[in-house]
């Protein structure tokens, strides 16, 4: 079992820093999950860690080693890229076997952690085809045996999933899931710009913006307690509602103002303690509002009701505000019709908006 | 998705190995092309003959150089033969590759027939022209044979005229290259463009002239290039063909160079004349070098 | 009165503009195969028809006498041995050059392209720069150098101008090549524990044949092609087939054997010719590759 502990890394390509005194602690054993939009550094962050790339400043540790010069091969990491990158003229078999070639292993060892990696994938009967006659889906389970069969400490997984359709994402998504919970000894390391894939692998997910960690958290956090407006905004979808206004009233009997729109915040958990005239955005997932007889809000109207199937998506408008709500499937208001909400008001956000962190 | 930045840091490894690997290389260029290089135009500040010696004599090789009536010859030479040997090759390669792109039976066969002559040595074709415009058996003889007793078409010997016919055999041999650049990039250019020229009721020739050639640019860039290349090494094709002859009637600064390296034993002069093609070469091509390779690369880096 | 209505398919008409286009296209071809028709019309032709007939007409008498003379007894100057001398001469010279030059090529690209070494992109710009320098500026230098160092006219020096002056080219084509494919799967190799040469040996020479075909034949024909090196550095005993061919037709005394000098001709041609038909699209594509030729 081995953490990764990276410190205070600074990564540079000429003159442009990609990464910038970047400190980030991962448990042995635990599954994190890089989550950032595009540029964000994540994909650096890992090939940093994986000795890919070189380092400008900082340290990285595995284990309890640092490992900040060591060549990759000696990292004790395995790594799965997006592209597959599999040897095109060799087949399953040899693909799988290289990095242990490399390193001298006996032949027998070898064709014994072979054939257990493909077992684990079922891809036994792959073994003798050549990269090219695979599907994608096929492609990608045999980089993973190749990272398997390495004995890693360290899984590192750059957007493994990205290349596949909709379906096999979700295939190979349960299944790369599982592989670690078998294999939970191993610490897995995974870069993705997709936060369904980053909420249902990750132990933590680690959100990155700017080269920036923004936040780090369980899924459950990430989502219920996001640490600032972009991490609410980027984790969730459909997204989440925002409402920019001001905090009224003194403390006890605080209360959101935005324009017409009024919620008492009683019962809101504050992180800092606010101030009377603050301005405020306040952020509630669509799934947190409900349509009720007696809620705080009245006046809105159904401007719109998208089929999701097992939901469906409403958006209403009223008060110069528009937002979304998510109702179960067989919830249809017609197009017009006047609605009250209630927002659940233990699921609610509030930021600051000038500095767009939590309060 | 991090892919622009990790592309613009490709993984680049340090390894001694690497190292090692690029010595060849290195040494090549240290030795050969700034080394060598060097040597020929300190050289041509020198009054070296028959065997190098590392005087000083200042510019007297150059403006010996610019008296020499040989030299001027051969300057006059290059700059007839460059200008109309780009120009023809570009023109007939456009044409050739035009016409090929109109969807034409046996497309292959033109293409391949349009472009052997390039697969072959300069020297053969030198000498497959040299007989075809040779007055006594050739084309003259062909015409007088045809009827016209006074058909004369004897250029190759003609003083003013023979740098002509290597112009011509050269456009032979060439404008099957820029077909063929100019044929991909044709295959390039986006075929609804010609959709929609066609519904707005534009003629095929308007279409190629103001449509589709600004859009080959670049190819058009590189095949200049490609040429000019040829321009400034052109020796081979004159050998064969005219031996520089009648006289020094169609001399080029590369024959010029060879002859008094070799033959005359003038280290001196000849040095001095390979210097001037040195300069010529680096003043067409700096601006060009510098915008394909070096500005790209200092943006990778 | 009846009304044609348009059905159907639109009746096909012969356009001036389709005969003009094919007009042009069957002249230019004459143009590019008259050349190679005379010679081989007077090839094949004995010296009296040449004399008398018209050189473009298939000869009454078909010869290959002038063949076989052209390739085992055509003088240049006292030597008759005909051009097969200069045939192997060629042969010889461009096998080593040609598998030294790629050699040097691949492994230059492929080390540029993926690994790091400090100044390799200088050196790579001044070695591209040195492609379009005409070689008359090395020429004398090099020949000083190699008469010092004992190998000036011999094979090993003809074979280490050609592998010199085909790097640029050779390890342009390599290293554009190699940067089009994905680095991923360099990483991927560098995880596994793969250096410098087992990368390249079980990787990404694997990966490499279509460029090592484009540039076997960019070598074999510039090589083959080649007058100026030959001329210069192989020595009066190592003369490629190019420089023999040019002496035999020069060094004529009396009234030439045409017929012989242009079956000679031809067979020089032959090796580049037959690589070109052979090879067909995959010359294209070496040209497209950035030709940097003679």
């Amino acid at each position: 079992m081995s953490s990764v502990s990276i410190r205070d890394l600074t990564v540079a390509f000429g003159s442009t820093r990609v990464l910038n005194g970047l400190s980030l602690d991962v448990q042995a054993g635990e599954f994190i999950v890089l989550l950032g939009p595009s540029g964000c550094g994540k994909s650096t962050l890992l090939n940093a860690v994986a000795g890919l790339l070189d380092v400008a400043d900082g340290q990285v540790w595995i284990g309890e080693r640092n490992v900040t010069w060591h060549e990759p091969k000696d990292r004790g990491i395995a790594m799965v890229f997006q592209s597959y990158a599999l040897y095109p003229r060799m087949n399953v078999r040899n693909n799988m076997a290289f990095g242990l070639r490399m390193a001298k292993t006996p032949k027998a060892e070898i064709e014994e952690r072979v054939t257990r990696a493909a077992e684990l994938l079922q891809i036994s009967h792959l073994l003798d085809r050549r990269p090219d006659q695979l599907s994608g889906g096929q492609r990608q389970r045999v980089a993973i045996g190749r990272a398997l069969v390495r004995d890693a400490h360290v899984f590192l997984f750059d957007e493994p999933l990205s290349n596949l359709d909709a379906q096999l994402r979700n295939e190979l998504r349960v299944e790369i899931k599982k592989l670690h919970q078998k294999i939970d000894t191993t610490t897995m390391i995974y870069v993705t710009h997709d936060q369904i894939e980053a909420l249902t692998l990750a132990d933590r997910i680690v959100v990155m913006k700017d080269q920036k960690i923004q936040q780090m958290g369980t899924p459950d956090e990430i989502y219920l307690h996001p640490a600032n407006l972009f991490v609410a905004g980027f984790v969730g979808s459909p997204q989440m509602n925002f409402f920019e206004g001001e905090l009224t009233g003194g403390p006890g009997g605080a209360a959101f103002k935005s324009g017409e729109l009024h919620l008492p915040l009683d019962g809101y958990n504050f992180n800092s303690a606010p101030v009377t005239g603050q301005r405020l955005t306040l952020g509630i997932r669509p799934e947190h509002i409900s349509i009720t007889e007696n809620g705080p809000w009245q006046g809105f109207k159904t401007e719109l009701v998208e089929t999701h199937g097992a939901d469906n998506l409403i958006w209403v408008g009223g008060h110069n505000h528009s937002l979304r709500l998510r109702q179960p499937g067989d919830c249809k208001p017609a197009l017009g019709s006047p609605l009250t909400l209630a927002p659940d008001m233990s699921h609610i956000s509030l930021f600051d908006t000038q500095t767009s962190m939590r309060i | 998705m991090d892919s622009q930045i990790t592309n613009a840091g490709r993984p680049r490894f340090r390894n001694l190995a690497a190292v090692i690997a690029l010595i060849p290389a290195t040494a090549a260029v240290v030795v050969v092309y700034i080394g060598c290089m060097l040597w020929t135009v300190r050289l041509s500040f020198t009054s070296s003959k028959l065997l190098p010696i590392f005087d000083w004599v200042g510019l007297s090789q150059y403006s010996r150089l610019f008296l020499n009536e040989r030299f001027s010859v051969a300057v006059e030479n290059i700059v007839i033969f460059g200008v109309l040997f780009i120009a023809g090759c570009l023109i007939l390669g456009f044409l050739l590759a035009v016409f090929i792109d109109q969807k034409v039976r046996g497309e292959a066969v033109f293409r391949t027939i349009f472009l052997y002559p390039y697969a072959m040595s300069f020297v053969v074709t030198g000498l497959a022209w040299q007989w075809f415009l040779n007055p006594t058996h050739g084309v003259q003889k062909l015409g007088r044979d045809l009827g016209f007793e006074n058909f004369t078409f004897n250029w190759l010997v003609t003083q003013d005229m023979v740098i002509y016919t290597i112009v011509i055999a050269a456009i032979w041999q060439g404008s099957g290259l820029v077909m063929c650049i100019l044929l991909a990039g044709l295959r390039g250019v986006d075929e609804s463009l010609w959709k929609a020229a066609r519904v707005d009721g534009i003629p095929a020739w308007r279409y190629y002239l103001f449509i589709v050639l600004p859009l080959l640019g670049p190819m058009i860039v590189t095949a200049v290039v490609l040429l000019s290349i040829s321009v400034v090494k052109l020796y081979d094709l004159v050998v064969a063909m005219t031996k520089g002859g009648p006289g020094i009637a169609s001399d080029v600064p590369a024959k010029f160079v060879m002859d008094h390296f070799f033959e005359r034993n003038n280290v001196g002069l000849a040095t001095a004349a390979a210097t001037m093609m040195l300069i010529a070469v680096a003043s067409i091509l700096a601006p060009w070098l510098y915008q394909t390779y070096i500005r790209p690369a200092g943006r990778v880096a | 009165m009846t009304m044609m209505q348009a059905s159907g398919r639109r009746p096909s008409r012969i356009s001036a503009g389709t005969i003009g286009i094919y007009a042009f296209l069957l002249i230019a071809a004459v143009f590019f195969l008259l050349p190679a028709w005379i010679m081989l019309m007077t090839s094949l032709k004995p010296m009296e028809e040449i004399r008398l007939g018209n050189i473009l007409m298939w000869p009454n008498a078909v010869t290959f006498e002038p063949w076989i003379r052209a390739w085992s007894e055509a003088c240049t100057g006292l030597d008759c041995r005909g051009v097969s001398v200069g045939f192997w001469n060629s042969v010889r010279i461009l096998i080593p050059s040609l598998i030294l030059s790629i050699a040097a090529g691949a492994v230059t690209g492929y080390a540029l392209s993926f690994w790091r070494v400090r100044g390799a992109n200088v050196m790579f710009g001044l070695l591209l720069l040195g492609a379009f320098i005409p070689y008359q500026v090395f020429l004398y230098p090099l020949v000083r150098i190699f008469a010092v160092t004992g190998i000036y006219n011999s094979f090993a020096c003809i074979v280490l101008v050609h592998v010199i002056f085909g790097l640029p080219i050779m390890t342009l084509l390599f290293r554009n090549y190699y940067a089009s494919l994905p680095v991923e799967l360099f990483k991927a190799a560098r995880v596994d524990g793969g250096g410098f040469w087992s990368i390249f040996i079980r990787i990404i020479l694997p990966m490499s044949t279509p460029i090592l075909i484009v540039a076997t034949i960019l070598q074999v024909t510039g090589i083959w092609n080649d007058f100026l090196f030959g001329l210069t550095f192989a020595g009066r005993d190592n003369l490629p087939m190019t420089v023999q061919l040019n002496n035999i037709v020069s060094s004529r005394q009396g009234e030439s054997q045409y017929n012989t000098e242009m079956a000679a001709t031809i067979l020089t041609a032959m090796i580049p010719l037959a690589v070109y038909f052979i090879s067909g699209r995959w010359f294209v594509r070496g040209i497209a590759s950035g030709a940097v030729k003679g």
